[in-house]
């Protein structure tokens, strides 16, 4: 592990996490959405399907959004890693 | 901007089991991430094959269907019969001389059998103790979230005949 390279890492890494806590809380709401439009569907209640359909969907984007999200901090982070490793390679080498 | 940037010019398979722990950390996570939105994105599908249930279910047909005969229901007493398929239990019951009442069997809690109580005139689930009006198929108590399906009756003479089904709406 090297020590430069750890305050970076760490912030990427809690940025992701924050991102992954915010996503199973909106699954969570995704999942209670479900039940209870099929619960009311069964119940004949008919108008709140497409309202939880549509909402549904905003969940989903912005899961997906996030998800994004987590990728691109990842490239980053990762990027920055190698660059920081690679350049203390070449002082080493010289 | 490219939206999926890949985190090196490595071969995916070099980038996805990494050497070094700190990647294997970012790999876990966003992996952990993609199970999480895939699962989202079920959850949505669910909700659009309820909205296509919705948009797409047909009124459904009842056929006339001859019971029994009105004689045949002691005062107190009931009669089993399936209605409007041979997989729909339903009860009829006759809790006064001029009263006939039909209702699906199936609790809308778990689809135990209901039975009629005549002691405490209603409909009682043994499974979960969910308890149903006689009058109106409506929940007095326990876990059923709705009311029990109605049958609407006709009399036609000395015959008791089946129309249709009245789904009730909770509330």
């Amino acid at each position: 592990m090297e020590p430069q390279n750890q305050p970076t890492r760490k912030h990427g890494l809690t940025t992701i996490d924050g991102a992954l806590a915010l996503i199973v809380i909106l699954l969570i709401v995704q999942m209670w959405l479900l039940t209870a439009t099929l619960e009311s569907y069964l119940a004949g209640h008919h108008e709140v399907v497409l309202s939880a359909a549509i909402i549904s969907g905003v969940l989903f984007l912005i899961c997906a959004a996030l998800y994004l999200f987590v990728i691109r901090i990842e490239a980053e982070e990762r990027k920055a890693q190698r660059e920081t490793s690679g350049f203390r390679e070449t002082q080493n080498f010289h | 901007m490219k939206l999926f940037r890949r985190a090196s010019k490595e071969p995916l398979w070099k980038d996805e089991f990494c050497i070094n722990r700190a990647d294997e950390q970012y790999v876990n996570r966003r992996q952990f991430t993609k199970f999480l939105v895939l699962t989202s994105l079920g959850m949505f599908a669910g909700n659009i094959w309820i909205l296509m249930r919705s948009c797409f279910s047909k009124t459904p047909v009842y056929p006339e269907k001859n019971i029994c005969r009105a004689k045949d229901v002691p005062v107190g007493g009931v009669w089993l019969f399936r209605y409007p398929t041979e997989k729909d239990a339903c009860i009829l019951i006759r809790p006064d001389e001029e009263t006939y009442v039909a209702y699906s069997q199936k609790c809308t809690h778990l689809s135990c059998a209901v039975y009629y109580a005549p002691a405490k005139n209603r409909l009682e689930c043994p499974c979960h103790e969910g308890y149903f009006s006689i009058k109106t198929g409506d929940v007095l108590q326990g876990p059923p979230p709705r009311p029990l399906p109605r049958v609407v009756l006709e009399r036609r003479g000395d015959d008791l005949v089946a129309v249709r089904m009245e789904i009730q709406k909770e509330g």
